[in-house]
């Protein structure tokens, strides 16, 4: 067995040319096949790193997102003397409020071409900050109460314009200057703009909440505290771990991501399995000679098979390890899209896993598989008299 | 013309490998025409808007709206012809999975504005007569099987609770182009629950749209309309629907390019196939394209036999690729029919698919061509398989 | 008075390989008359072929001149070459060499197509080489459907069919079995008594030496004339 291996693996080197260019075609379909997932993957990266299991986050009943949903005092007042609600040391129910809107900005580099998309602007309570230990400001400073200033998330600042660190923006007849830009694991609060929730709430007019977020008293009641207030007919609410309901925010543009990302690399899959069996069928046409005396001298049929079949899975094997080496380089590239479920930009990259490594082999050997398969078989079904007779 | 002959045989010698490149070509070719068909969908409806009309939006992003107030004053602007008014209305039907496009508009206005969409008499005689009546279009009503006189019912995620509706109408689109899959309800009905429920958000509009008289005045006119509302607490932006419609584009701007990336990349994958054919047959003939040499055939005869054979098959599986994505878009738009009214190869997409078979059938066939012109006579015959 | 159709004066070759040089003729002097059939023999590796090769300009000598059918190969450039060997040259080869995917009376016309023939001139030329070498019945045969010594009786039929000044064959009976060898050797002979055609053959063969007037013997690249 080693003997025929080895045997697969000079031929795999001998026609030098028509290998690399299989391997250079398998390649290719790996690396797109990758990339969906690692699109996909970074996109769920970004909003798992979104939010805590020990917050819960509060909605107006079936209004789906934050910036759909409307709050007002009185129901965040029930809510924060709710007994699952964490209160700290001092005495302070971990309890913020909070608006979430969307403001249209340019994205940077286009001005003029009208290419802007929806930039989320949160405005924030004191207690905002407590609840996701994960947030650092990394330049400038914090806003001053009373003022028109913001801080803006990493992505937000690096992509829009006007949102970088001194810079202005203009929304609810004021102008805005970001004093701070902040960093939080690459979740999806860097793709947006924070503000004091009094202010922001006194510049549009709207005297009403988007979202109520706070931290669970007993992370393991979850669901005890969730029927108790989804229940009490003063409130009409829906309740999630934070999370969870950030995860939820990405369901579709997730699924539209992986759907025409493996819709896509299953049609290149079949170019790349014709170009095998191509390739796989010329091998064995090549050295109808060798397989009659290789049958000749005692090799049985199956013998034949497997040589072939190796020969194949190799060749995909390195086009696999190929494609995926590439892909790697991808998570140095971001890409920043309308999430159409929520309606705001958001920011993410290419993230590889080990489990997209593996598909992607497992990937790769499958089309070796099935493009080497029938060409391995005619090479094993060849008379030995036609073989040895053959120029 | 002999040669000919030679040629086309030449080309399926080995027929099982020929049809194989041919099919592997075919599949890259059908991909690429898929995927620009795909996202010239995105595009469809900026084709679709009028140069007649404006749509008038808050400026700071379109989940702020605006006062009612404001429709006399844009009216009353030059140029103005004639104005309604929209609000998105977000609901959802049983689930969220269900999605489509509703409008509450002004009922007596807005399908002035929009005579593209064609609805009987006396649908929307009723439609005008009954608060709750909604209109939707005919590739709507088939997806959900809807006949005029049913009852929906849809869960608000803006305007929270169930709302009740009629359908009163199916309207049908005037052009190719023209979207079939909204809902219109009346912004009245809207309007008047949120009077009762929650007062502070009546008399709210989330877009106006304009009727204008001269569409070179756009600029003009749009600019004169915000002016208005200058340092008001809803400041507008009005501009043109094909801008409008145009900047939903561009939000999705960077999955279009990642598309566009890709199908560029079908050209690698169609170049890799028919070049690797074309490698393994040019060391397959090293002796016959010698002996021909030996014979007195020129270079030039030898290019041709050999880029002949290469566009041939590219020619080939192009128009076979260009063929089976005809029906394959016929499944994408149906599927894709929720979001876009047209999913079509459009003719651009036709000519870059011939160009690129054509394109790819020469650069194939540059190695084996310089490989055969180069090797020396003695040197082919020497090679016995 | 005939014709001298091969004149080679100091012709010598030479190939490279890593730098060292691998001497294969070395100072070659022949005259060949019109209507002679000679035979060139000599153990393998003595430059037989490399001599063929060369009077018929699919190589070119390190030195010396090489002169045949009036032209002086030097001073042709490679599409002359190519026109001049499809005017004045039938090159037969040990494998025949025929295109598999034409049939017989197709490989026969290929050398036609170079030249002003109309297709029903064409045509008549390769009946008659078809004829000439016996295989008139098989013309819609393709190579795979013919026998070693049918396929290379096509190659000298596709050889004569333009009506060349010399006819090279390399090895011709090489591959093939003795009844076939002998049929191929007596065309050749007759093409050569019958209709005075000029050949050099290359064999090492004593026996389709026989069949020639003439032997020249090639030995570690220099001639010896017997």
């Amino acid at each position: 067995m080693p003997l025929l291996i080895s045997y697969s693996l000079k031929n795999v080197r001998a026609r030098r040319l028509t290998t690399s260019l299989t391997v250079l075609g398998m390649g290719l379909v790996v690396f797109v096949f990758c990339a969906a997932w690692m699109l996909s993957h970074g996109l769920s990266e970004t909003l798992v790193a979104t939010g805590y299991d020990e917050n819960a986050i509060v909605i107006r009943r079936s209004s789906q997102t934050e910036v759909q949903s409307i709050l007002y005092r009185d129901q965040a007042a029930i809510i924060k003397t709710d007994p699952g609600v964490a209160v700290g040391s001092d005495g302070t129910a971990q309890f913020a409020n909070e608006i979430l809107v969307l403001i249209t900005q340019p994205k940077r580099g286009t001005t003029g071409t009208g290419a802007s998309s929806n930039v989320p602007v949160r405005g924030v309570s004191e207690l905002s900050f407590g609840l996701r230990p994960n947030m650092k400001l990394v330049e400038g400073r914090m806003w001053r109460p009373g003022t028109s200033e913001i801080i803006a998330g990493r992505k937000v600042a690096n992509g829009f314009e006007g949102c970088g660190l001194g810079e202005q923006v203009r929304f609810g007849t004021r102008d805005w200057t970001v004093v701070g830009v902040f960093e939080s694991d690459g979740s999806g609060f860097e793709s947006e703009l924070w503000g004091d929730v009094e202010q922001l709430m006194d510049a549009f007019g709207r005297p009403v909440y988007s979202s109520l977020t706070f931290k669970l008293a007993d992370t393991s009641q979850f669901a005890a505290v969730k029927a108790r207030l989804e229940d009490d007919p003063r409130l009409e609410i829906d309740i999630d771990r934070e999370k969870q309901y950030y995860a939820n925010q990405s369901r579709f543009t997730s699924i539209y991501i992986t759907a025409v990302g493996v819709t896509v690399s299953l049609l290149f899959g079949l170019g790349a399995i014709v170009g095998a069996m191509i390739t796989m069928y010329a091998a064995v046409a090549g050295r109808t000679r060798e397989i009659g005396t290789m049958r000749a001298l005692g090799f049985s049929r199956s013998s034949i098979l497997f040589v072939f079949l190796v020969e194949s899975l190799t060749i995909s094997m390195m086009g696999g390890a190929l494609g995926i080496v590439v892909a790697y380089f991808l998570r140095f590239v971001e890409v920043s899209t309308t999430n159409w479920d929520t309606f705001a930009e958001i920011a993410f990259s290419f993230e590889m896993s080990p489990m997209i490594a593996v598909i992607g082999i497992i990937f790769s050997l499958m089309m070796g598989l099935v493009g080497g398969f029938l060409p391995s078989v005619r090479a094993a079904r060849l008379k030995i008299i036609d073989a040895l007779r053959s120029r | 013309m002999k040669l000919l002959k030679l040629l086309f045989r030449n080309s399926f010698r080995h027929p099982l490998r020929t049809v194989l490149t041919i099919l592997g070509l075919a599949i890259a070719i059908m991909s690429f025409s898929v995927i620009r068909t795909a996202i010239n969908a995105w595009y469809v409806g900026a084709e679709a808007s009028s140069p007649n009309r404006l749509v008038t939006r808050n400026a700071v992003s379109l989940i702020f709206d605006m006062p009612l107030a404001y429709k006399e004053r844009i009216a009353n602007a030059d140029g103005v012809t004639g104005i309604s008014l929209a609000q998105w209305f977000g609901g959802i039907y049983v689930e969220p999975s269900n999605f489509f496009a509703q409008f509450a508009v002004e009922h007596d206005s807005y399908f002035d504005l929009y005579p593209e969409f064609l609805v009987p008499e006396d649908q929307m005689a009723a439609f005008m007569a009954e608060r709750n009546a909604v209109l939707v279009g005919q590739k709507l009503a088939d997806r959900f099987g809807w006949s005029v006189g049913d009852n929906v019912r849809l869960t608000g995620t803006i305007y929270p609770g169930d709302w009740d509706f009629v359908i009163r109408g199916i309207y049908t689109g005037k052009f190719e182009t023209t979207d079939e899959n909204t809902w219109f309800s009346r912004w009245d009905y809207l309007d008047e629950r949120m009077r009762v429920e929650t007062p502070g958000r009546a008399g709210r509009v989330g877009t106006y749209i304009i009727q204008i008289d001269d569409p070179s005045r756009a600029a003009e006119i749009s600019q004169a309309v915000d002016a208005m509302f200058e340092n008001s607490i809803a400041e507008t932006l009005t501009e043109t629907e094909e801008a409008f419609n145009l900047s939903f584009v561009a939000m999705g701007s960077q999955i279009v390019l990642g598309l566009q990336i890709v199908s560029a990349m079908v050209i690698g994958v169609v170049l890799l196939v028919l070049g690797n054919t074309m490698a393994m047959t040019a060391r397959e003939r090293v002796s016959e394209y010698a002996v021909m040499k030996s014979l007195g055939f020129q270079s030039y005869h030898l290019v041709g036999l050999i880029a002949g054979e290469s566009m041939l098959i590219a020619i080939m599986g192009g128009a076979l690729g260009l063929l089976i994505s005809v029906p394959i878009n016929g499944v994408l738009g149906v599927a894709l029919s929720m979001m876009f009214p047209v999913v079509k190869m459009d003719a651009l997409t036709f000519i870059m698919s011939a160009v690129i078979s054509g394109g790819v059938g020469l650069i194939a066939a540059i190695f084996p061509t310089l490989k055969a012109v180069r090797t020396p006579i003695v040197e082919g015959l020497r090679i016995v398989d | 008075m005939a014709e001298t159709i091969v004149r080679m004066e100091s012709v010598s070759k030479s190939y490279w390989r890593d730098q060292l040089e691998i001497p294969v003729l070395q100072d070659i002097n022949l005259e060949i008359p019109e209507g002679e059939f000679l035979a060139l023999m000599g153990p393998s590796g003595s430059g037989k072929s490399t001599l063929l090769n060369l009077m018929a300009g699919i190589d070119r000598p390190s030195t010396g001149s090489v002169k045949v059918a009036g032209a002086e190969l030097a001073n042709l450039g490679d599409s002359d070459l190519a026109r001049w060997r499809s005017d004045s040259i039938g090159f037969i080869f040990q494998f025949y060499n025929l295109m598999p995917v034409l049939n017989a009376f197709e490989n026969v016309e290929l050398p036609l197509l170079l030249t002003k023939l109309s297709s029903s001139e064409r045509r008549q030329q390769v009946e008659t080489a078809l004829s000439i070498v016996g295989l008139s019945d098989r013309m819609k045969h393709y190579p795979n459907q013919l026998s070693g010594g049918q396929e290379q009786r096509v190659a000298i039929a596709r050889a004569v069919a333009s009506d060349p000044t010399l006819i090279l064959a390399d090895e011709p009976t090489g591959d093939l079995d003795k009844q076939s060898a002998e049929d191929v050797l007596e065309l050749l002979s007759r093409l050569n008594k019958e209709f005075g055609k000029t050949i050099i053959m290359v064999t090492h063969d004593p026996r389709a030496a026989e069949s020639a007037n003439l032997t020249h013997h090639l030995d570690k690249g220099e001639l010896v004339t017997k």
